[in-house]
């Protein structure tokens, strides 16, 4: 049985925007109850992220920084692939947010989950500011701005290297064992338990939010700017809603970084990064909130494994990965996947 | 004179070079809507060639300037026909992974062939050295640059306005299904100015070494500032790239010299600003 | 609960440990985290050649051990990956010894891995002087920044140099430089006339040369880090018409070095540096040394091919005196105090502090023959870390 409190709330936003009948909204509840049902290939996929603990224990870490990584894919998705905004500054939040872990953590208050309400806040009022400015605008001109604004932030952040501790990075950090008891060990488990277990609490988040009128009020914005605000929807209200619920799991993916691997330096914030999660979320898939968390899991474990044979050249390899894929799979893997089973389906 | 001029002289050239890396992407991105992120890597190859001409064949400086523009538009008219033209119904965004795909294996085929360090390049005697003119030292390589940039406008606005191939590339960037309705061939087209567009950024990389040096981390270091003239100039616009790199080169150069403290971040302030301005570019029109 | 984790992690741990290979008792592994990639690949290949150079002029095995070398790529500034490169290092693949750290967040971070679980580890590149002080168990081969920048200062002042406008790049290890050239001298009598801070990566210097010129000062101080800027510094140096061999131009290595110099040309000569190694050094050990090395990599040796050849000295004769035993405590025991002749000149690891002592070379471009070479003009011998000696008093 699903709650209904999750439509309630969305349909609550839309009838603000216009009356609607109860009668009318009858078809569309129908359709995301459809949509939101669980399928069997995620449930297969939650029980997969589960194998690491029992088949490659050593790979732990690399598995909480892939949970990690896909957190901030997850967000990403959330206003590139169901909004059309492309950002590449993305990671101005996940850096807002690591550096707000760190900070607490350096000045005395290591608790970790009150560290990620803080850093997701502090992410969050970032990404509601500057919301204003990236919901008045589109294609080259809002892509060039997320950019210019992220790599404002991190200059800014490294002039202020009394607070940041400049290109060093931030000293002193030490997470606390969480609910007290969970100390991080050398093995990754309580990193990797602790990654995993925020992913999949804030993936739930977000596909009750997609899969809500709120959501398919965004994925029209995507697809037509012009027919909205004919049906009565607010674009830009819309926009700084997701933008802001965006920046701050970016920032919850930050503060995960700084508390498991106990570092933060100026290239959280990078351009760097900013660039490889895009670059992820394109390869898994946009639009299909598993495309993150698969893009980033295929490309770090391709890098690992490359880096480990060629550690001089391992991005050739990766080179020729992204071009096959966009050459064989059209819409990222998932995309691809998923063209391959519906033209297998047709097949008599 | 005071010292200033000097300076803004070299902010000049700055921004001529970087108009000669930019101007082929904007007026290929104005046309055909291909996101060609690998356009810098054919300037890291204009660089490569320049480099081993002169220092394993023993050529003259301005000899190898011609080789690095035929070979760049050559190299991306072969990587145009075979590869990318089946990518133009593709999305943004494929496009994107597609051509940084291309942008890794640049590199690493670079590191491989000439390995990570410096590529040394000596100036012939009469371009190294200055001029002193008011009281002010005027590099003799600036000026150069600044000669070459200028010709190349010139060339490149004559051309536009006054060919019948610029008045078809301006139709295409225009409107291009009323183009290709009036029997314009825009597929040629395009591939003739794709691959200027790559022989104008392999030429600006050639000239590049001598002011900003080269290593294989070339093709991804200039493409940020190449997206900012290209973003703030407007897609499709000659005037507009060059409206754009002048006003960046010499306000990055401007705010050094008189407030440094904030000389790392001007270009992205005066970006932001520019664009919110005029979100579509100095000269862009959609 | 935490009965059950505690349970799943020690039988992961047996059998991690159980799947090692069975000689892990005969073979040493040394874990090398180092950059092959990305905008600092140069200086991890250099590095990585220096250490190639050793094992191949020493051949693998000390004390009747194998040593087995397992390289890391950490791609840049990366201390989230160096640290997860670390913590595999020890989980995977059983290793025993850290190496190479040509960046001071990546050292900082496996610094902690290293204390917290006692590993040996050699900083082969990383200049800021707190990074021995982040585990007992480091030992640095390389050079600190204040060790060379604040005896340039001391030397200029003493020089006839009276006043001095400092340009660095900024960023840590140009900001720790601007520190201690202005304390070493100021403290010999000099005074500063204005300084300023270049962006990271910024591309042309003419503003920043312009004012340096403006204020007319006896000599300029620049700081940079390698790569395509010393050239352009250089350039932008000439076409604002300072003469190096007018007024003073001051650097740290990376001013001239030899991509820098070959770019340059004559505008080079004149230029000032200090450094703790140059290929041009007048011994007959350096010579055998270069030799061998255009031989193996037909390029010359840098100061981060030194980290690398004289780090790799430092395991393997700290494994000799500990007779082959690996454990973190042994060797740096082993290494506290270790004193040879390298090809830069003698050099010994501080009992006290477990950072470098070395003689500190200062270098003027000068023509010979047809080349630009760094020519030793002075030199200051049995230099400290001069950080970590004002951290004691």
């Amino acid at each position: 049985m699903i709650p209904k409190s999750g439509i309630r709330f969305s349909e609550e936003i839309m009838r603000q925007q216009s009356p609607m009948t109860d009668q009318a909204l009858a078809a569309p509840r129908d359709y995301l109850q459809a949509q939101i049902r669980w399928q069997w290939g995620e449930i297969v996929f939650w029980l997969a992220t589960l194998l690491p603990f029992v088949l490659t224990p050593s790979y732990l870490v690399l598995a909480s920084q892939i949970a990690i990584t896909a957190l901030f894919a997850l967000s990403l998705d959330l206003i590139l692939g169901f909004c059309g905004i492309v950002s590449l500054g993305h990671a101005a939040y996940f850096g807002v947010g690591a550096y707000t872990a760190g900070l607490l953590s350096k000045w005395g208050f290591g608790e970790p989950l009150s560290g990620l309400v803080l850093a997701a806040l502090a992410a969050g009022i970032f990404g509601y500011l500057s919301s204003f400015i990236i919901a008045r605008f589109r294609h080259l001109a809002l892509i060039m701005l997320t950019l210019g604004l992220a790599l404002l932030l991190q200059e800014i952040a490294n002039s202020a290297s009394w607070l940041t501790g400049g290109s060093d990075g931030l000293q002193g950090i030490h997470t606390w064992p969480i609910f007290g008891r969970f100390r991080f060990d050398l093995y990754g488990y309580t990193a990797y338990t602790y990654s995993l277990a925020l992913l999949f609490v804030v993936f739930l988040v977000a596909r009750r939010l997609i899969h809500s009128p709120f959501g398919l009020a965004l994925r029209g914005i995507r697809e037509n700017t012009t027919r909205m605000p004919a049906i009565g929807a607010a674009i830009r209200g819309h926009i700084r809603t997701i933008y802001t619920i965006a920046a701050a799991i970016a920032g919850i993916a930050g503060a995960l970084l700084a508390q498991t691997t106990e570092t933060v330096s100026l290239e959280v914030l990078g351009f760097q990064r900013s660039a490889d999660v895009l670059v992820m979320l394109i390869l898994g898939g946009t639009g299909r909130l598993y495309g993150g968390l698969i893009g980033a899991a295929v490309y770090m474990i391709a890098r690992d494994q490359f880096s480990g044979l060629n550690p001089q050249f391992w991005y050739f390899w990766i080179g020729l990965i992204l071009i096959a894929v966009v050459m064989l799979l059209p819409g990222g893997i998932l995309g691809g996947l998923s063209r391959l089973a519906s033209r297998a389906k047709d097949k008599p | 004179m005071p010292p200033v001029f000097g300076v803004l002289f070299d902010g000049l050239a700055y921004g001529m070079l970087l108009f000669l890396l930019s101007v082929g992407l904007s007026v290929t991105l104005g046309m055909m809507n291909f996101v060609n992120l690998a356009h810098c890597s054919f300037a890291m190859l204009g660089g490569y060639v320049t480099v081993t001409l002169m220092n394993a064949l023993g050529w003259p400086f301005l000899a190898t300037l011609p080789v690095a523009f035929v070979a760049a538009a050559a190299a991306s008219m072969v990587l145009e026909r075979v590869f990318f033209r089946r990518f133009y119904r593709a999305s943004d965004l494929e496009q994107c992974l597609l051509t940084i795909g291309v942008v890794f294996v640049s590199i690493a085929a670079a590191a491989y062939i000439y390995g990570t360090d410096q590529q040394p390049l000596q100036l012939p005697a009469y371009l190294r050295g200055s001029f002193v003119f008011a009281g002010l030292n005027f590099a003799a390589y600036r000026l150069f640059l600044i000669a070459v940039a200028l010709c190349i406008t010139i060339a490149l606005i004559a051309g536009i306005e006054a060919t019948r191939f610029g008045a078809q590339v301006r139709a295409a960037v225009n409107n291009q299904r009323m183009a290709r309705g009036l029997g314009i061939n825009v597929d040629v087209l395009f591939a003739i100015t794709f691959a200027l567009g790559s022989g104008l950024a392999g030429l600006g990389g050639a000239l590049a070494v001598a002011m900003v040096g080269l290593d294989p981390s070339f093709a991804f270091t200039y493409l940020i500032y190449v997206l900012i003239v290209v973003s703030v100039g407007g897609l499709g616009s000659i005037a507009g790239s060059f409206a754009a790199a002048m006003v960046l080169g010499l306000s990055d150069i401007a705010g050094k010299y008189y407030v440094p403290a904030i000389g790392s971040v001007l270009i992205y302030l005066v970006m932001i600003v520019l664009l919110m301005w005029r979100p579509l570019g100095l000269f862009g029109r959609r | 609960m935490q009965k059950l984790h505690c349970g799943l992690a020690g039988l992961a741990a047996a059998l991690a440990i159980a799947g090692g290979p069975a000689l892990a008792q005969d073979t040493i592994k040394i874990g090398i985290i180092n950059p092959y990639s990305g905008q600092f690949a140069d200086t991890g290949i250099q590095l990585d050649n220096g250490i190639k150079l050793y094992v191949k002029q020493h051949g693998d095995t000390v004390a009747g051990k194998k040593l087995e070398f397992i390289r890391k790529d950490v791609g840049g500034v990366a201390p989230d990956l160096a640290k997860r490169l670390a913590q595999e290092l020890i989980v995977r693949d059983h290793a025993d010894i850290y190496a190479g750290f040509a960046l001071t967040p990546n050292a900082l971070a496996v610094a902690d891995i290293s204390a917290e679980a006692k590993k040996f580890m050699v900083v082969m590149n990383a200049a800021t002087s707190i990074i021995t002080t982040k585990s007992p168990y480091i030992a640095r081969t390389s050079t600190t920044t204040p060790q060379l920048n604040q005896t340039i200062g001391t030397w200029a002042a003493k020089h006839g140099v009276k006043t001095a406008y400092t340009m660095v790049s900024d960023y840590g290890p140009g900001i720790d430089a601007e520190a201690a050239f202005h304390t070493g001298f100021k403290e010999a009598g000099g005074e500063i006339v204005g300084s300023v801070r270049f962006p990271v990566a910024n591309p042309d210097f003419s503003a920043f040369v312009q004012r340096a010129k403006d204020a007319n000062p006896d000599a300029i101080y620049i700081w940079i880090p390698g790569g395509a800027q010393p050239a352009a510094v250089g350039k932008a140096l000439a076409e604002r018409g300072i003469d190096p061999t007018k007024i003073k131009v001051l650097g740290q290595d990376a001013l001239a070095f030899e991509s820098a110099r070959k770019s340059m040309g004559e505008i080079a000569l004149g230029i000032i540096t200090v450094s703790n190694y140059d290929s041009n050094i007048d011994t007959p050990l350096n010579h055998e040394f270069v030799k061998a090395y255009n031989e193996e990599f037909h390029r010359n040796p840098d100061i981060y091919s030194i980290g690398g050849y004289d780090g790799t000295r430092l395991i393997y004769e700290a494994l000799q005196k500990t007779n082959g035993n690996a454990d973190g405590e042994a060797l740096i025991a082993a290494a506290k105090g270790m004193s040879w002749q390298s090809p830069r000149g003698p050099i010994t690891i501080d009992p006290e502090t477990r950072d470098i002592i070395q003689t500190v070379h200062i270098f003027q471009v000068e023509k010979v023959g047809d080349q630009l070479l760094n020519v030793e003009i002075d030199r200051v011998e049995n230099v400290k870390d001069p950080v970590k000696e004002r951290m004691k008093h």
